[in-house]
């Protein structure tokens, strides 16, 4: 038999000996230019780290080539981050430019650290999920187009912004944290194949599946049916019952959330808040989704103090204004209606006109 | 470009930020499974749906998870993704590799499956994307002898991930690369068992900025703080500031509890200790002159996750301060007090933190012996309807 419970590599084993000698003794670090990181350890030992961005689906040519890359100028050490950027951990000096100029002829994109927009964490989209209400890669890489040079260090923002596009409303990825995040979202309910229900769905846990009780037995079909008044249109159910199907590729689309953040930095963690309700899936481009995120980080970045987050600006200004500055449209979509909905109530009269 | 027939997609290969189509076109020249990857993706992007359905459970010996079957749903016209599993491999701590490790990962994805990875999923795995049924078992059984092993899925404790810690940055509090290490092989069969009502996740950020974003994505956040005093270089403070640094603007004013203040006399830079609240601010734009404090430990959050199935949750502080010394003894005894009351009193897909916001997190806190204390919430209740304990009140005769 196969052993198994061994865990994963030892990472301790996939250290460069620069880390291994200053394991917690790192000082602190500077950015030398866009991309590129400079640790500093009491001992005096420097590590550069070269960050490149990477589409996070990748190829085994691609992995082959950063190994390649890492072999070369970092004696074949390399990490990624928790945003899918690839780091190339560089301990010789003299092979830093030789490094980034390899990555540049190779036409890698360098950026990413510090105050800038980084890579889009992002979910499976249709690629490969069954619960996937858009493409999370085909968005995410029109954004990222668009806003490269953001990323390059290019064009400077005021403070860091973190994207992140779910398919569905899982939202698996910290869309619920992120300074914009993309979410699938369905808007009408789903259907129930009856004849297909009655011969593979659980029905009492079809039923317990939903979070607002809108699903009753229908004892005649051996099947269940949807109150169209209750359904806030989750898709849980299609989770646990196959006959049930919520995709409608006519009405399907995305929502824009804001000024959420997860770091404690000055202020505490966020909730992304809804922006815009829907716009329609429109692939291969998505052009009203990249205008809008433009748009959203064009006002943010000319009117947030330096080192202010989007949230932290919203809260600053108040959300009456946000939309007043943005020019979007305030929709009873906009109000919640959920379990903590009267926590988002407005009880003063200090607001701004 | 023609001979895949994907014009819509090819659209996506154009620009500068990096193709994911064109790595599904690297991994296509040699397998079939990619081409029709590729192909079903430009039928979905033509009718704008998704084309994977529900299908069977899959498994590999000894392993109730780490894999999860994926169908699609016109198999007739795309054969090559009828079947495209996903396994579920176990990252290193902190996402470190090298070239040799990560070149014998390609070539056993390459003899087995699709040759396209996810580097990494959204829990920290390394997700290898697409393989039949028939090779999945030849496949794990040659990561094996790689040294790599699958990580978690369904009703399990999940692969637990972390931030690049003590290893690269000058902020961790805690080893976080360490922590994660020893959890993972300590809960090796929780992960690849699964026997709990939903998934329970921990990730451990080294320090409050979170870099892991362990307080929204996990049900146990585990974050690096300190409780003694931040450490302040007042020479370095002085090089800042004869470069041209504003101190006052854009540090001293921004700290949002006014436990800063700047000596203009002295040029000395002082922090009162009781005020701070450890927002990284001051240490974020001053890493050479200002570092994190000595006495080290994580505060612990629970109850983090996405909408599903109540909406979304950031965790709520449940111990303020705990040591993290290995064997991190501590730590593990809370998670097994916490999954063992959670395993038997939740509902089917019920997360930690709904089950809390249900039975009311002062019960929760005397079910798991926590005494409760004022760092826990933003405020005590404002309504009156308190719940009294029969012993807690006088018999009436
Ligand atoms: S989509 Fe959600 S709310 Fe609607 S019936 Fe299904 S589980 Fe209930
Ligand atoms: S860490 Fe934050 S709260 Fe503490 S002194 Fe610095 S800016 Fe103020």
């Amino acid at each position: 038999m196969a052993r198994t419970d061994f865990g994963p590599p030892d990472f301790r084993e996939m250290l460069p000996p620069v880390i291994k000698e200053n394991y917690g003794q790192w000082k602190y670090h500077t950015v030398p230019r866009p991309g590129v990181l400079k640790h500093v350890s009491y001992s005096g030992a420097v590590l550069h780290s070269v960050r490149v961005a990477s589409p996070r689906l990748v190829s085994s040519d691609f992995i082959r080539d950063i190994s390649d890359i890492a072999e070369k100028y970092c004696d074949g050490f390399l990490r990624f981050t928790t945003r899918n950027n690839v780091e190339f951990l560089v301990s010789d000096e003299a092979k830093l430019q030789p490094l980034i100029d390899e990555l540049d002829a190779k036409d890698y994109l360098i950026g990413g650290v510090g105050l800038s927009i980084s890579n889009i964490v992002h979910t499976q989209g249709w690629i490969h999920c069954k619960s996937a209400v858009t493409d999370a890669s085909g968005i995410s890489k029109n954004i990222m187009e668009d806003l490269k040079d953001y990323f390059t260090g290019k064009i400077k923002v005021p403070s860091r912004l973190r994207i992140a596009v779910a398919c569905c409303v899982n939202m698996c990825g910290a869309c619920h944290c992120s300074d914009i995040s993309i979410v699938g979202i369905h808007r009408t309910i789903p259907r129930v194949n009856d004849e297909l229900a009655s011969k593979i769905c659980e029905i009492p846990t079809t039923i317990a599946a939903c979070p607002t009780g809108a699903i009753r037995p229908n004892p005649k079909a051996k099947s269940v049916t949807i109150n169209s008044e209750k359904c806030m249109m989750c898709g849980n159910c299609t989770a646990v019952c196959p006959a049930i199907k919520i995709m409608d590729p006519v009405n399907d689309g995305v929502s824009i959330w804001v000024g959420g953040k997860l770091s404690n930095s000055r202020k505490a963690p966020m909730f992304s808040k809804l922006a815009i309700p829907f716009i329609p899936n429109n692939p291969p481009y998505w052009p009203e989704v990249t205008d809008a995120v433009r748009h959203l980080v064009e006002v943010w970045a000319s009117h947030a103090r330096e080192g202010e987050r989007m949230g932290e600006w919203i809260e600053r200004i108040g959300w009456e204004r946000f939309f007043k500055l943005t020019d979007l449209p305030f929709t009873n979509k906009h109000i919640d209606d959920f379990t903590h909905a009267t926590t988002t109530f407005r009880s003063s009269t200090q607001f701004k006109f | 470009m023609d001979e895949f027939k994907t014009p819509l997609l090819d659209e996506l290969e154009k620009g500068d930020w990096p193709s994911f189509v064109s790595e599904i076109k690297k991994a296509a020249k040699t397998s079939p499974g990619a081409a029709d990857l590729l192909r079903q993706l430009e039928l979905s992007y033509k009718e704008k749906v998704g084309h994977w359905k529900h299908g069977g459970i899959v498994g590999v010996r000894g392993y109730g998870g780490g894999v999860v079957g994926r169908y699609s749903d016109v198999p007739e016209e795309f054969p090559h993704v009828r079947e495209f599993h996903t396994a579920r491999v176990n990252q290193v701590a902190g996402f470190f590799y090298t070239a040799e490790k990560l070149r014998q990962l390609a070539d056993v994805w390459d003899k087995y499956g699709s040759g396209l990875y996810n580097m990494h999923g959204s829990t920290g795995d390394i997700i290898l994307l697409g393989t039949t049924t028939e090779n999945l078992q030849p496949c794990v059984d040659e990561l094996s002898d790689i040294g790599f092993d699958l990580g978690g899925s369904g009703g399990a404790m999940r692969t637990l991930s972390c931030c690049v810690g003590k290893a690269r940055c000058e902020k961790a509090c805690i080893d976080s690369t360490d922590i994660i290490r020893d959890l993972t092989m300590h809960y090796q069969d929780v992960i690849h068992r699964p026997q709990w009502p939903y998934k329970f996740k921990i990730k451990v950020s080294a320090c409050p900025n979170d870099c892991a974003a362990a307080s929204a994505r996990s049900d146990l956040a585990v974050m690096g703080v300190w409780r003694d005093a931040l450490r302040i270089d007042q020479e370095a403070v002085r090089e800042y500031i004869a470069k041209g640094f504003k101190i006052n603007e854009q540090v001293v004013n921004k700290c949002p509890t006014e436990a800063l203040s700047w000596d203009a006399e002295k040029q000395e830079l002082n922090v009162c200790t009781e005020e701070c609240t450890r927002c990284m601010h001051c240490i974020n734009v001053m890493p050479k002159a200002i570092s994190i404090g000595k006495e080290t430990g994580a505060t612990l959050l629970i109850g983090g996750k996405v909408p599903v199935v109540k909406g979304p949750m950031i965790g709520w502080v449940l111990v303020p301060f705990m040591k993290m010394e290995p064997p991190y003894t501590e730590l593990k005894d809370l998670v097994d007090k916490i999954t063992d009351w959670w395993a038997d009193n939740a509902k089917n897909r019920e997360r930690v933190g709904e089950l809390i916001e249900r039975v009311g997190l002062a019960n929760f806190l005397e079910v798991i012996g926590l005494k409760p204390v004022p760092q826990m919430v933003k405020a005590p209740r404002h309504n009156p309807y308190i719940f009294w304990n029969p012993e807690e009140v006088e018999k009436r005769g």
